[in-house]
């Protein structure tokens, strides 16, 4: 391997990504040590691209002690699925898809229209997948930034046998001495990024220079003006009757399911344009781009309490 | 903003009365970390309570669990940014459970301000705020003397409270602690100098928060790796390859150094420091790394790396404060198990010294221990563990108690 001079050696400065690595890091190793039977959720996107590359400073030269997996709603955008499968590929990693179809054919899941969200629904394949491999941890890419319930929740996160959260019976999580224990059946969700912004991730993918989904960076899309936010037209999005389709240049601050994820309009058309948006963006990432957050005030709390990462 | 800004998590205590909502409220605010569609929702719900102004707290205490049983879960975080650091507050609404939300915030804190009102001065809850600071050993302390508008901005009065806060603090060994007046409602000495406080000539508190120097709060002298995590390829090129994976919880290491395997006390030197971005000369707390020996020796996870010139304590016995979190009381026959670094043994309770009274200090004899008890005890250990004071070192000092047939943590203990 080659030698190179410490990044405090020649900064003489532990820089907040530095310290924010560093205990993802180190969450990722004692998960890896004390859970019998962890898994890595891989989406796709940008967060979880960001947990990939502190996977890879977390285990290599070795394998990942871990599978990936990825919940597919089947309303997930071409283009990031993709990105999925090629990132695994490239990492030589097991990638364990579970797709909410199965759920729908094995009745667990009931829609009631077919362009209706999936987003809530990808809680129960989730349940199921975890039973299906005896997961006792899965790893996810969630922030506290993101939404006042995840600023409540502990990095490592208990759930119960059917996988809820209850937001006032959590275990105290003090310095970074995590409580890894739990009993056959009731598992841990845990957060390494928890401390990570929105401008954090950006920042680190610019100073990792990693590859991310193109539809994160500026491109024309149709789209429909609807409640204030910018729903992108697809096989599920319809104008409905009054709605007008526009031509916009537009970049996705999140990707989600297609039928609740909305793009901003921008021309950012790399890492460094995005993080100069971000920093005078005066809306938060979920508020501009998720109709399923806007619903109610406790959108997000409700659907972790049923078993939602 | 660039990527060379340093990471500081602070505490506030204080209650909702000294105008922490409003000062958290206002940095986010005036660092233009508030969101407009956060800032309309808050309004909204501000408005529909009849509220005069817009009620910051709303942003953290706004989860329906907590509206529907009124209570307030623990510990909240934020996050802010300036140009020159990011910040990470951990916020503690309310008053009950004080003690262990406050300890539970506290244990990763660079920095603690510490709110009294000026028209009431040092009250029983800025000792015991005070104290839990001490206990917990968060570096810098600073003592925010708010709602200076409301005693007319008076010199003499602020002088008064930060004599009789600085003689408090003295006892509990505090000397550390920065004062500064200020006015959260008013905007000043917060962000902005203000008008009203031509006769103060310290620091505002935000510029405090950016340019306090925490380089050295973390211990820099004794070299304490535990480790996490045994890499073992076995496929190719490194099929011989062998690295212990951990971070630097305190000090350094360089390349060629003598290391001793604690607790069995085997020694070899560090053949090399290999990160995932190439290896290193020498690495720093608090690196996660991973090192190669030049000899091979069985190491384990719950091993500490350490250098002969600064050796900590190897014992099966040891004494330690201890703060109590769970419902159920301690059971002095039961065992538990310990939590240290990297490490998990069981453990019993040998000695309950004494509970301090967090409002007086005042020290009680004690059968047994409940929520928000602070203690010191005397513990005793299945198998060796490799600590420090906590007051010399906060990771190799610190250890959680975990309740084996819950498996919920129970206590937070302080190695003295």
């Amino acid at each position: 391997m080659k030698l190179v001079e410490s990044k405090i050696m020649s900064s003489h400065i532990f820089t907040h990504l530095d310290a924010l690595e560093s205990e993802s890091i180190h969450i990722m190793r004692e998960v890896a040590a004390e859970c019998k039977n962890p898994a890595l959720l891989f989406s796709g996107g940008k967060d979880s691209i960001v947990m990939l590359r502190l996977a890879e400073k977390a285990f290599r030269p070795a394998k990942f002690p871990f599978p990936l997996v990825h919940i597919d709603t089947g309303h997930n955008f071409p283009e990031v699925i993709a990105f999925r499968d090629k990132r695994a590929a490239e990492l030589g990693e097991r990638l364990i898809v579970r797709s909410l179809e199965d759920s729908i054919k094995k009745g667990t899941v009931v829609l009631k229209s077919e362009t209706q969200s999936r987003n809530v629904f990808q809680s129960v394949t989730l349940l199921e997948t975890i039973a299906e491999f005896g997961f006792d941890a899965c790893m996810g890419g969630a922030r506290r930034d993101e939404e006042k319930a995840r600023a409540k929740e502990r990095i490592f996160s208990f759930r119960d046998e059917f996988g809820q959260w209850d937001p006032k019976n959590q275990r105290p999580e003090l310095w970074d001495i995590y409580n890894t224990r739990v009993h056959p059946g009731e598992n841990i969700r845990v957060f390494p990024i928890s401390n990570w912004t929105e401008m954090d991730i950006w920042q680190y993918i610019e100073r990792e220079k990693l590859e991310i989904p193109c539809i994160y960076f500026a491109h024309e899309r149709e789209v429909i003006r609807r409640n204030g936010q910018l729903a992108p037209v697809s096989h599920l999005v319809q104008p409905q009757p009054g709605e007008k389709v526009e031509r916009v240049t537009v970049r996705f601050r999140t990707v989600g399911d297609i039928t609740c994820t909305c793009p901003v309009e921008s021309h950012a058309g790399n890492a460094h344009e995005i993080i100069a948006e971000t920093a005078t963006s005066r809306i938060t990432e979920r508020g501009a781009t998720r109709m399923d957050d806007q619903t109610s005030d406790a959108s997000m709390e409700l659907r972790k309490k049923e078993g939602y990462f | 903003m660039n990527n060379a800004t340093q990471l500081l998590r602070f505490i506030t205590a204080g209650s909702v009365d000294d105008g922490k909502s409003t000062l958290i409220g206002r940095l986010l605010h005036d660092s233009k970390s508030i969101f407009e569609d956060q800032l309309s929702a808050i309004s909204r719900t501000s408005e529909k309570r009849g509220m005069a102004a817009v009620d910051f707290s709303l942003l953290t205490d706004g989860l329906q669990a907590e509206r529907e049983q009124g209570i307030t879960i623990d510990v909240a975080y934020r996050y802010f940014a300036t140009p020159k650091r990011k910040f990470i507050i951990a916020d503690t609404p309310g008053h009950e459970q004080y003690t262990r939300n406050m300890v539970t915030a506290a244990s990763t804190a660079n920095l603690a301000v510490i709110l009294v009102d000026a028209r009431k001065g040092v009250l029983t809850q800025t000792r015991r705020h005070t104290y839990l600071a001490s206990l917990v050993g968060i570096p810098h302390i600073v003592l925010a003397v708010n709602k200076m508008d409301m005693v007319d901005y008076s010199e003499a009065i602020y002088n008064e409270i930060c004599e009789e806060y600085l003689e408090f603090a003295a006892q509990l060994g505090l000397y550390n602690i920065t004062c500064i007046p200020l006015s959260a409602l008013q905007g000043d000495m917060l962000v902005d100098r203000g008008d009203n406080l031509g006769w103060y000539q310290g620091t505002t508190l935000m510029d405090l928060l950016e340019n306090i120097t925490i380089d050295y709060d973390v211990n820099t002298t004794d070299f304490r790796y535990p480790v996490q995590w045994v890499c073992r390829p076995q496929t190719g090129e490194f099929h011989d390859f062998r690295a212990y994976m951990g971070r630097i919880e305190a000090g350094e290491v360089a390349v060629g150094d003598e290391i001793t395997v604690l607790p069995g006390g085997r020694t070899s030197r560090v053949k090399e420091i290999v990160t995932y971005d190439g290896n290193l000369q020498t690495a720093y707390a608090p690196q996660s790394i991973a090192i190669t020996l030049a000899d091979e020796i069985d190491i384990s996870r719950g091993d500490m790396f350490v250098k002969s010139d600064t050796m900590p304590t190897v014992a099966k016995e040891f004494e330690a404060m201890l703060c109590w979190l769970s419902e159920s009381p301690l059971g002095m026959n039961r065992k538990y198990i310990i939590k240290h670094t990297t490490r998990m043994v069981k453990c019993v309770f040998a000695r309950l010294d004494y509970r301090v009274d967090v409002n007086t200090l005042a020290q009680h004899e004690t059968a047994s221990l409940n929520m928000n008890d602070i203690a010191r005890v005397a513990m005793k250990v299945q198998s060796p563990l490799v600590f420090d004071p906590y007051r010399r070192d906060r990771a190799s000092g610190s250890f959680i108690v975990i309740d084996e047939a819950t498996n919920n943590t129970v206590a937070a203990g302080m190695v003295l």
